[in-house]
């Protein structure tokens, strides 16, 4: 395929994605911005109310960020996992394996899906938190780069955990037994240095501490980690989860007999 | 002149250590209608989703229109249509945007796209139903949709793996219609299929696969030309007691009005008409009684190890 080919058939693959949960908003869109409401009035306004202040900030200002993390994370995993092993159960993945689509691009297709809907939901997300907080905005630029390289890599996770799924069961054991706890453990409602020495070791070893605090960084300012090392283990994971997802199309695993 | 399909060679083996192909080696010629017939799990959507990639090789070579599957997926991919057997499109998408997007895969930009799939849902009759999700169309309407999907990116070699599986009698022959006029456009036609009525009907080449191995690839005509007895069941106008002495054949009476004649192909059947005139007996139609591809794919397949369709 020439490069212009590549483009029109890139396109072709994000347009589908993108229908395919605008299709069923109330599903993909609706429900995450209900469970942040409901995080915002309950651990923002309630509780947080009864909790000093965290690094200067108000609690509900210290957990916004952390919280449309969250949902930027659940939503890009959970629409490329869906959505490829809905492609494999209903077999209309043959559609694009009897086409000329080179595997990288079928991967770069899917992962900008993901990143559609975990935009277009943290973004929901933030407008509903703003009936809540003012949220201030250190830097753009982080707060973008953040979001969009975040929702890539949890796209990736999506996808790779599709490719080896049999039943629909297989999709939800991940965001159940590991994405959810390693989400609540990233440090989205508490600053590590809050605890002991060793947890805080150990909770360096937990990926999504550093996308919570980058994008915190973003809006506040402020953050656990080093935000350049926070960027380098971010693209370290999307680079190993592309080349892994490649290799496992290229073999046909789980997609060919 | 290059073949449409040429295969050598072609082994599978399953992970489960089933071989479903040992060897199969066939050419389809450009232009073709060729069918490949087989009972159930004797190779032929193994042979098929080796042919469209969606299932791996163990060994063996597969080119399309000269380009191999392996080095030169690309070209080959362009070149060829799949309609599978079983149903395999997004039954939650409209059927217009299955097909823009199918386009969309092969590199087809949308404006594009969109013209491409009027002029294939116009041609299957399913242009009213574009806006329809794909789970509303009726059993037939949805094979029509798997044919459109194929030919919306214009491939050389369209590939139907039991395309009238289920559909009624009047559908199968507007699809029929069709298939002969894309094959008269210049598109290679491979069929498998079940009703060898079909495959009678339409092709012009036929290979037969058996366990895994090609037992049959010739024409049509030199296939049909090994049948030495052909079976005829003949109506009457008037019912009749018993049969009168016939000087050549084997007719039998099955009923007060239908008879049963085994007639020799080396013999002309109007001595059969003239005896009965003879007899003062009018015959108001025949048919044959089996279908003729049917009796000799059953009689290879016996000698082949077994009654195995």
């Amino acid at each position: 395929m020439t490069l212009g080919e590549q483009y029109i058939a890139f396109k072709a693959i994000v347009i589908k994605e993108v229908l395919r949960f605008l299709r069923i908003w109330v599903q993909t869109i609706v429900p995450p911005v209900i469970t942040m409401s409901l995080y915002f009035v309950i651990f923002g306004n309630l509780i947080g109310s009864q909790i000093g202040a965290m690094d200067g900030y108000r609690y509900m200002d210290y957990i916004v960020p952390g919280l449309i993390m969250m949902s930027v994370i659940t939503n890009s995993y959970a629409n490329v996992v869906s959505s490829f092993y809905g492609c494999k159960f209903h077999r209309h993945i043959e559609e694009m394996l009897v086409s000329p689509l080179p595997y990288y691009l079928i991967i770069l297709g899917f992962m900008f899906g993901g990143i559609a809907r975990g935009m277009m939901v943290g973004l929901a997300v933030t407008l509903v938190s703003m009936l809540f907080t003012d949220l201030p905005l250190h830097n753009l630029a982080v707060v973008v780069t953040t979001v969009i390289l975040t929702s890539a890599l949890f796209s990736l996770a999506g996808l790779i955990n599709a490719v080896f799924a049999k039943s629909f069961d297989d999709i939800s054991i991940v965001p159940t037994f590991v994405l959810t706890p390693l989400t609540y453990l990233g440090g989205v409602f508490y600053s590590i240095h809050m605890l002991p020495e060793l947890w805080q070791q150990v909770s360096r070893l937990n990926p999504i501490l550093y996308m919570v605090n980058t994008f915190r960084y973003g809006f506040l300012g402020i953050s656990d980690i080093d935000i350049g090392l926070a960027y380098a283990i971010i693209f370290g994971f999307i680079a190993a989860l592309y080349g892994y997802a490649l290799y496992l199309l290229k073999t046909g695993h789980g997609i060919r007999k | 002149m290059t073949a449409a399909l040429a295969i050598e060679n072609l082994t599978k083996t399953y992970a489960n250590g089933f071989q479903a192909l040992k060897g199969v080696s066939l050419t389809v010629r450009k232009g073709d209608f060729y069918a490949l017939l087989g009972p159930n799990g004797a190779g032929k959507s193994t042979t098929i989703g080796i042919i469209s990639s969606l299932i791996t090789k163990t060994s063996g070579q597969v080119r399309i229109f000269g380009h191999d599957i392996d080095h030169d997926f690309n070209s080959a991919k362009r070149l060829l249509g799949l309609v599978p057997q079983e149903f395999n499109f997004n039954v939650f998408e409209p059927v217009e945007e299955i097909l823009v997007n199918q386009a969309g895969y092969f590199g087809i930009d949308r404006p594009r796209a969109f013209a491409r799939a009027e002029q294939c849902l116009r041609q299957l009759g399913l242009w009213e139903k574009r806006r329809e999700q794909a789970r509303d169309l009726s059993g037939g309407m949805k094979r029509r949709l798997m044919i459109a999907r194929a030919l919306v990116h214009q491939p050389k070699l369209l590939i139907l793996d039991e395309p009238t599986a289920g559909v009624d009698i009047e559908i199968r022959r507007s699809m029929w219609a069709y298939l002969r006029e894309l094959n008269a456009a210049g598109t290679t036609i491979i069929l498998t299929t079940h009703y060898l009525e079909e495959a009678e009907s339409l092709c012009r080449h036929i290979g037969i696969i058996d366990a895994g191995e090609l037992i049959e690839d010739t024409s049509m005509k030199q296939l049909l030309g090994q049948l030495d007895m052909e079976t005829f069941v003949l109506d009457l106008r008037r019912p009749l007691r018993a049969l009168p002495p016939l000087e050549r054949g084997n007719v039998r009476l099955l009923d007060e009005t239908t008879l049963e004649a085994d007639i020799s192909r080396d013999n002309s059947i109007n001595f059969l008409f003239e005896a009965l005139s003879r007899h003062n007996i009018e015959v108001l139609s025949m048919r044959n009684k089996t279908n003729r591809l049917e009796q000799l794919f059953v009689h290879m397949l016996e000698n082949n190890g077994g009654d195995k369709a």
